[in-house]
């Protein structure tokens, strides 16, 4: 599949500034400033966006508790993410989500979701409101090969196939559910071929490669979008950092580790192959990296700079009307 | 007005409000029934027939039967909720909220809190509950106290026909995600229902009956044996006020304490386990709030802290009985 210039430049800029922010999300935490847990997508970037950059914000997707970069991905601001990662009112959802439950529902970014496959069902959800409304929406569900294994994704896989609705699920398989291996706990060793067991187009991508994952998804989006039911992507990925800030990762030896960071980095393989390729310049990654980098500074200063809630927001926002 | 059913008249506020608003759907198991079977498409309409002839008017796409499958049918509820239907899932029993909590309990009830007062879950989940038909320990609980203990949820138990489908129109309109509930031994009760459409409010208790002598607070199916343990008592001259509250969240606990300001007397019955109840929240309600008022101890008739047992005799001993009430409402009453 070729992709055109400004697809290309839009791939690596989305990648560029998701590792950014994540990056500088590391730093507020070892510093102390962020309240909480965190989970950082580093290393994962060319899935949300091989996913993404076939959706616009009509579409829906549903996350993770490793959200940032899906959010980043579907159109969410930097500086509403950071701030409210920092738990200021101005933040995305008034400080009172934080990392483990950004949300920007006019984005169509249903939520990073802390339980551990709660999403899927909630994205067949979405899908069947596009189907219903005859609306021309995908709903992406975005879970991990932890995810993989609960039984809110198998009943979600199950429901779509039954009502054809125009779900994407994607499992982003970095090895690792927490501490514990994909290989340990993933029974069939293979979360596509059991996806295929439901009846619906299953495929296995090198998550690690923008290219492969932008393929998948177009397939997928295009049956999706015909009217041809779900489709399951596996996306195999590694972290850069653990399952969360400041995780020893004792349970990954250090060849392993050294792999993910120096060799595998998606963002590192996505410019040595467009500069190889001649499609782009040196210079125009350059630039792109440079004006990603103000922009993620610039919204670690406004996170700084937001004001705590106050303190009648505890009460406010639980029902609509009560 | 015309003599309805419980059951129909659920099932006229269904219809008038898929009437009214091409959003609303309804799914769950066997809503239709005969999905893909050789029979009849319309084999159940839902497991009690609250749903029948549904699907003849408003078609598959908006009655839609699902596989047995309680997370997917409610999570999928709730997405859609929060995407622009209004979601009626049908969980069938109360029980069968144990393998689909989480969709509650973590995303519907959270969504609007978590994501900044952002979002809007108009979803109803309807299931029926409740004992007296020897059907064992998993068909038969009374669970209303774990949703009304849980922020976001509103919980909703009507007694009548009439608040049946007032208070189901109320759900459907409604913007939070509400959980509806139908207890198993009403479905057959008939009472004046107008033919027209017309809502109930949420957290406006009903006072079906008054007296001077103590307040009886009951839900559901116990409204019905407390109205007839107040008439046994009345003629031993012990005049009992009967207060429905219709929902447990919100609660309307203002009309509760201003029945005991005059009757000073509480006793609550609640189909439910005791421990952390409904029952326990109204007593501590009134002891926090009204403890000048009261005459007496506060008294709860519950079931007790058992599972609900198969057997047509114990089933009968496990089930809070008028007879209970009166001699209950017989020890306030001593107290002055």
């Amino acid at each position: 599949m070729m992709l055109d210039r400004d697809a290309l430049l839009l791939a690596y800029r989305t990648m560029r500034r998701i590792r950014d922010f994540e990056e500088r999300v590391n730093t507020e935490f070892v510093a102390g400033r962020v309240p909480g847990f965190v989970h950082l997508y580093s290393g994962e970037e060319a899935i949300a966006v091989g996913v993404c950059m076939h959706l616009d914000a009509a579409d829906y997707i549903g996350s993770t508790h490793r959200g940032h970069g899906h959010s980043l991905a579907k159109g969410c601001d930097p500086k509403g993410m950071m701030l409210e990662i920092l738990g200021k009112a101005e933040g995305l959802c008034a400080g009172k989500g934080g990392s483990m439950h950004i949300a920007d529902l006019q984005r169509g970014m249903l939520g990073a979701n802390a339980i551990v496959g709660g999403s899927p069902p909630l994205v067949i959800g979405a899908a069947l409101t596009a189907k219903t409304l005859k609306s021309d929406r995908v709903a992406v569900a975005f879970t991990g090969d932890g995810g993989s294994n609960q039984g809110t994704i198998f009943e979600a896989m199950n429901m779509a196939v039954v009502l054809q609705l125009p779900a994407i699920f994607v499992i982003e398989n970095n090895g690792y559910g927490e501490g514990t291996a994909a290989e340990y706990a993933v029974g069939a060793k293979d979360a596509a071929r059991r996806a295929a067991g439901f009846g619906m187009p299953a495929v296995k991508v090198d998550g690690r490669d923008f290219f492969p994952v932008y393929e998948a998804m177009a397939d997928a989006v295009t049956r999706a979008r015909a009217g041809g039911g779900p489709s399951f992507i596996e996306a195999r990925c590694a972290r850069i950092h653990g399952h969360y800030c400041g995780d020893p990762q004792t349970y990954r030896s250090k060849e392993e580790l050294t792999q993910a960071r120096e060799v595998h980095d998606p963002i590192v393989g996505f410019r040595r192959r467009v500069l190889a390729s001649g499609e782009l310049t040196a210079s125009e990654l350059d630039s792109i990296d440079r004006l990603s980098a103000e922009e993620m500074d610039a919204a670690v200063t406004a996170a700084h700079a937001g004001t705590a809630p106050p303190l009648e927001a505890l009460y406010t926002d639980v029902y609509a009307t009560y | 007005m015309a003599r309805t059913s419980f059951r129909q008249a659920l099932n006229d506020a269904l219809r008038s409000e898929m009437r009214r608003d091409s959003r609303v759907v309804v799914i769950g198991e066997d809503v239709a029934g005969g999905a893909g079977g050789t029979g009849v498409d319309d084999a159940y309409g839902g497991i009690m027939g609250v749903t029948r002839g549904l699907v003849g008017e408003f078609g598959r796409a908006r009655v839609i039967d699902t596989p047995i499958t309680e997370s997917a049918i409610v999570g999928m509820a709730a997405g859609a909720a929060m995407t622009g239907l209004r979601p009626v899932a049908e969980l069938m029993f109360v029980d069968f909220l144990g393998v689909c909590l989480d969709q509650i309990l973590n995303q519907a009830a959270k969504f609007r809190y978590m994501f900044g007062g952002k979002a809007r879950t108009p979803l109803v989940i309807r299931a029926m509950f409740g004992a007296g038909f020897s059907a064992g320990a998993q068909h038969s609980q009374c669970l209303y106290s774990i949703f009304t203990h849980i922020p976001g949820l509103k919980v909703v138990i009507p007694s009548s026909p009439y608040d049946a489908k007032g208070l189901l129109i109320q759900a459907i309109r409604d913007d939070d995600p509400v959980i509806f509930l139908e207890h198993t031994k009403l479905y057959d009760l008939e009472g004046e229902v107008p033919a027209e459409s017309y809502t109930v409010p949420f957290g406006e208790a009903h006072v079906l009956r008054e007296g001077g002598d103590l307040t009886i607070v009951a839900l559901a199916r116990m409204t019905h044996v407390a109205l007839e343990a107040a008439s046994a008592l009345a003629e031993k001259g012990i005049e009992a006020t009967v207060i429905d509250p219709r929902t447990t969240s919100p609660l309307d606990e203002a009309t509760i304490l201003e029945s005991i300001g005059v009757t000073g007397r509480l006793l609550v019955v609640d189909e439910s386990n005791p421990r952390c109840s409904v029952a326990s929240e109204i007593a501590a309600v009134v002891a926090e709030r009204a403890f000048r008022d009261l005459k007496a101890p506060i008294r709860r008739i519950t079931a007790p802290h058992t599972p609900v047992p198969f057997s047509p005799v114990l089933e009968n001993a496990y089930i809070p009985s008028s007879p209970a009430i009166e001699a209950a409402a017989m020890e306030l009453a001593k107290w002055s």
